[in-house]
C-alpha cells in the first residue's frame, strides 16, 4: 500500500514541477526597474520615508501650546 | 506532521460523477477533481513499465534542474546594480512614540485596524487585547482558553477580531462596546487544524479567513458557517506565516514554513503556483511588496530576502555579518522602499529595499521582537516583543 502512495506522491511532485517549470518569466533587469519605478512613484506619499511634520502625524508630539 | 486533514470541496467527481469529498488531481497538467476512490485508481492506473518510482524521481530531478536553468537565464543583473542610479536615502530618525503595556507575558502577534489607530495583540498568557494606539488605552480584552495565542487579526470592518494558537483553532470575536456584554460569550470557532495555528488573516471581507498551521497546511474558511472552502497542501513542515496579495493583484497569497520554503498559492484552485527555497532555515515571516509583484521574507538564517514573482527568483538578500539572530517579522513602508525587520536580538533593522543596505537600527525592546506591522496609512509601524510590550514607532 505504501508503495502505491510513494508513486502517487512522486507523480504529484512531477506534475507540480511541470507546472512550475512552465510559467512565463521576466528578466531580472526588467522586473527590477519596475520595482524601482513603483518606489519612485510612491515615494512622496510614504510618510516613513519622507517624514511628515508633527502636526500631520498623530503619533508625533506636537509643540506645547502657550496660553496667552 | 499530521496529514489526516484533506481537502473538503464537495461536488461531483470528474470521473465517476458521484457526489463525494473531492481532491485536486492532475492529468497532463490539467487540474480535475476526483473523489478519493478514483484518485487512488488513477495513481495506480496505467502504471507502465517505464513509470516506476525510480523513473518518476529522476524526472523530478530533471525538472528541478530545468527550473534552475530557466531561472538562471533571466538573471542578467542584480537588483542593487539596477538601483545604483537611485538616490541614496538620508538619515532616519525613528523613535518609540507609544509604548503599550498590559500583557502579562510575551507578545506574539499584532495587527492594525483599517482605522489606522486601533491595534489587536495576542500573548503567550492567553490574552488578546485591543488598544487605541493614540491614547494607549485598552478598549477590549479577552482571555483565550489556551496559552500561546500565536495569531491574531483585525477584521476589515473593524467590528471583529480573529485569534488562535495552541488550541489548534481560529476563533472570531465580534467587538462590542456594550459594557454588559461578555466578549467571550459571542465567540465563534471558525477554523480547525490538527496542530497549532501560526497565522491568520481575513480576506477582503469579514466573511472569509485564511489560516496557517503547524499541521503543514493553510486553509480558507467561511466565517459564518465554519466551512472549509479550500485547503493548501505542499509545505513539508509547519507553516509559520502567510500574507494575502494586495487586492488589485488577484487571488493569491504567500506562505512560509519550517521547510525553508516560501510558496505562492492560487486561492481558488488550491494550487501552488510558485515555490522558492533559498533560505537556510525556517521562514518566519512573509510580506508582499505593495505592488504585489514581489514579496519579502524573514528567516531564522538571520537574513531577509526579496523574491520577484515575475522573474520567479530571489533578487535581493538583506544581511550583515554582524546580524546572527533570526528575523521574526518583516513589513514594507508604503512605497516599498523601506523594509522593517524585527529580530531575535531585540533590534529592528531598517533596510533600503532597492540598494540592499541597512539604513537604520532601532533599539528599545528588551527581548526578542516577535511581530511587526506598518500602519495602514504608513505613518507609523508597531512592534511586539517577548518583553511583554508593543511599541509604535514613527
Amino acid at each position: 500500500m505504501s508503495g502505491t502512495n510513494n508513486v502517487a506522491q512522486a507523480r504529484k511532485l512531477v506534475e507540480q514541477l511541470r507546472i512550475e517549470a512552465g510559467i512565463e518569466r521576466m528578466k531580472v533587469s526588467k522586473a527590477s526597474s519596475e520595482l524601482m519605478s513603483y518606489c519612485e512613484q510612491h515615494a512622496r506619499s510614504d510618510p516613513l520615508l519622507v517624514g511628515v511634520p508633527a502636526s500631520e502625524n498623530p503619533f508625533k508630539d506636537k509643540k506645547p501650546c502657550v496660553i496667552l | 506532521m499530521d496529514q489526516t486533514f484533506l481537502v473538503n470541496v464537495f461536488g461531483s467527481c470528474d470521473k465517476c460523477f458521484k457526489k463525494r469529498a473531492l481532491r485536486p488531481v492532475f492529468k497532463k497538467s490539467q487540474q480535475l477533481s476526483y473523489c478519493s476512490t478514483c484518485a487512488e485508481i488513477m495513481a495506480t492506473d496505467g502504471l507502465h513499465e517505464n513509470e516506476t518510482l525510480a523513473s518518476l524521481k529522476s524526472e523530478a530531478e530533471t525538472l528541478k534542474g530545468k527550473l534552475e536553468e530557466e531561472r538562471a537565464k533571466l538573471h542578467d543583473v542584480e537588483l542593487h546594480q539596477v538601483a545604483e542610479r537611485v538616490e541614496a536615502l538620508g538619515q532616519f530618525v525613528m523613535k518609540t512614540r507609544r509604548t503599550l503595556k498590559g500583557h502579562g507575558n510575551k507578545v506574539l502577534c499584532m495587527d492594525w485596524c483599517k482605522d489606522k489607530r486601533r491595534i489587536v495583540s495576542s500573548s503567550q498568557d492567553g490574552k488578546v487585547i485591543v488598544w487605541d494606539s493614540f491614547t494607549t488605552n485598552k478598549e477590549h480584552a479577552v482571555t483565550m482558553p489556551c496559552t500561546w495565542v500565536m495569531a491574531c487579526a483585525y477584521a476589515p470592518s473593524g467590528c471583529a477580531i480573529a485569534c488562535g494558537g495552541l488550541d489548534n483553532k481560529c476563533s472570531v470575536y465580534p467587538l462590542t462596546f456594550d459594557k454588559n456584554e461578555n466578549m467571550a460569550a459571542k465567540k465563534k470557532s471558525v477554523a480547525m487544524h490538527t496542530n497549532y495555528l501560526s497565522a491568520c488573516s481575513f480576506t477582503n471581507s469579514d466573511m472569509q479567513i485564511l489560516t496557517a498551521s503547524g499541521d503543514g497546511t493553510c486553509a480558507l474558511w467561511d466565517v459564518e458557517s465554519g466551512q472549509l472552502l479550500q485547503s493548501f497542501h505542499g509545505h513539508g513542515a509547519d507553516v509559520l506565516c502567510l500574507d494575502l496579495a494586495p487586492s488589485e493583484t488577484g487571488n493569491t497569497f504567500v506562505s512560509g514554513g519550517c521547510d525553508k520554503k516560501a510558496m505562492v498559492w492560487d486561492m481558488r484552485s488550491g494550487q501552488c503556483v510558485q515555490a522558492f527555497e533559498t533560505h537556510e532555515s525556517d521562514v518566519n515571516s512573509v510580506r508582499y511588496y505593495p505592488s504585489g509583484d514581489a514579496f519579502a521574507s524573514g528567516s531564522d538564517d538571520a537574513t531577509c530576502r526579496l523574491y520577484d514573482l515575475r522573474a520567479d527568483r530571489e533578487v535581493a538578500i538583506y544581511s550583515k555579518e554582524s546580524i546572527i539572530f533570526g528575523a521574526s517579522s518583516v513589513d514594507f513602508s508604503l512605497s516599498g522602499r523601506l523594509l522593517f525587520a524585527g529580530y531575535n536580538d531585540y533590534t529592528i533593522n531598517v533596510w533600503d529595499v532597492l540598494k540592499g543596505s541597512r539604513v537604520s537600527i532601532l533599539f528599545g525592546h528588551e527581548n526578542r521582537v516577535s511581530t511587526l506591522r506598518v500602519s495602514p496609512d504608513g505613518t507609523a509601524f508597531c512592534s511586539g516583543s517577548w518583553d511583554h510590550t508593543l511599541r509604535v514607532w514613527a
